[in-house]
């Protein structure tokens, strides 16, 4: 019977887990952790995390903890909060690019029960998708109804996709690196000029003015 | 734990992380022992651009150990079930902050069809269908290093752009600031001497 239960448990994580990667890193109570992704305008990003918490009595990690969760913050590259969403301790947050640069995705855990911690380590099992591996193929085929091969050139139209706007995206980069690099250039000419300028300007100041001052006390 | 008993393939994770100067970061996943897996890395900013990198299997038993390493990636076999770790590590840097990326790929991406029993062999048509998946996500992949090393150069030369801008104000500023003093110095000497004479006459 209890091989039973255990067996059921198995099943109902896996169904609900569903081959989620399973990297994971360990936080802690108060620490923040940021992920950057730097991606074209118009892309997608699914991130899915799960949550553990150390057990010091049984000495292992628990599956699930009731009432302990994430704050999930993501900042476009203006700086501006694009979404900003407590979940539970499992979550998938989901957010659309409209700026091309990079993202900063933030996780930290809302410890409202310090107790549950207890100094300890939180795992966090985290999986992020971008652009074309967003897409569930299975849903699509059974939406569009396509056949094996539409599905499989659908696949390859999406990975086109994803190169043709990240092309378009390194076209922006590149010319705010030559942006920048006419400016350092500029900045280096000028100032050149200005500060020789400043040197010779300050040089004949100060001759005249000590010659005038020395004419002063008659030492000249 | 039990995801990766029922799963076959395990998806692969790619992170940029940002590593605070004398700070550690380490990963970890489950792996089946036999699965082909894949750690890369790439330093996108900071200081000289390297970091130490550390890949352990369950035992403990160090399988990669790179020092300062700016660009690298390392292929293996699980030989082991359980737990591998993998470290990020800045602790030799005092100040400078950096910003890693890295993806590690563990075993085969799942298939399209993950439910059906291939029987039949694929037609030309599927076949050329996956060589051209194949080929596209290589190209994807060298994509995202161009990137980060664009990344690279990008920052460099923004950072090198603000210092001409500080430093050049800078040292107009410390011109000015010399050029007048040595003047004032000056004055003064040849004032203190008359004080002197006069003090000396009476």
């Amino acid at each position: 019977r209890c091989t039973l239960v255990l067996l059921f448990f198995f099943l109902l994580l896996n169904v609900y887990y569903s081959c989620v990667s399973s990297l994971y890193f360990h936080i802690g109570e108060t620490e923040k952790k940021c992920f950057i992704e730097e991606i074209p305008d118009e892309t997608m990003i699914i991130g899915n995390y799960r949550t553990q918490l150390y057990d010091k009595q049984k000495e292992e990690y628990l599956p699930a903890t009731q009432g302990l969760g994430m704050f999930v913050e993501v900042k476009d590259p203006d700086e501006k909060v694009i979404l900003s969403r407590q979940y539970g301790s499992e979550g998938r947050f989901t957010f659309t690019s409209h700026t091309p640069g990079e993202h900063q995705i933030c996780l930290h855990s809302n410890s409202s029960k310090f107790a549950l911690f207890a100094g300890g380590m939180l795992r966090v099992h985290l999986d992020i998708q971008v652009g074309e591996h967003t897409n569930n193929y299975a849903e699509i085929a059974a939406k569009d109804k396509l056949t094996e091969l539409q599905l499989r050139v659908r696949q390859l139209v999406e990975q086109v996709d994803q190169i043709q706007k990240e092309q378009n995206y390194q076209r922006y980069r590149e010319e705010r690196f030559r942006q920048t690099s006419e400016s350092t250039n500029q900045r280096v000419l000028w100032w050149s000029i200005v500060q020789t300028l400043i040197l010779v300007a300050i040089g004949f100041w100060q001759m005249r003015h000590l010659k005038s001052f020395f004419e002063a006390k008659k030492l000249v | 734990m039990s995801g990766f008993l029922l799963c076959g393939w395990v998806l692969g994770s790619e992170l940029t992380f940002e590593l605070p100067d004398n700070a550690k970061q380490c990963f970890y996943e489950d792996i089946i022992i036999g699965t082909k897996c894949t750690l890369e890395f790439q330093v996108v900013t900071g200081g000289h651009y390297d970091v130490d990198c550390r890949l352990e299997d369950p035992d403990g038993t160090v399988l990669y150990k790179e020092m300062k390493k700016q660009y690298d990636s390392f292929t293996f076999t699980a030989a082991k079930n359980g737990t591998y770790k993998f470290c990020f590590s800045n602790e030799f840097s005092t100040f400078t902050h950096k910003t890693v990326y890295f993806d590690f790929q563990v075993g085969e991406d799942p298939p399209l069809f993950p439910n059906e029993n291939r029987v039949t062999a694929l037609t030309q048509m599927e076949s050329a269908c996956v060589s051209i998946h194949e080929a596209l996500k290589s190209v994807i992949d060298y994509q995202t290093h161009f990137r980060l090393r664009e990344a690279q150069g990008r920052s460099r030369a923004e950072d090198l752009n603000t210092r001409v801008a500080f430093w050049s104000i800078g040292e107009a500023f410390i011109l000015l600031v010399v050029s007048i003093s040595q003047v004032v110095l000056l004055r003064s000497f040849f004032s203190d001497k008359k004080t002197t004479t006069t003090r000396v006459g009476s």
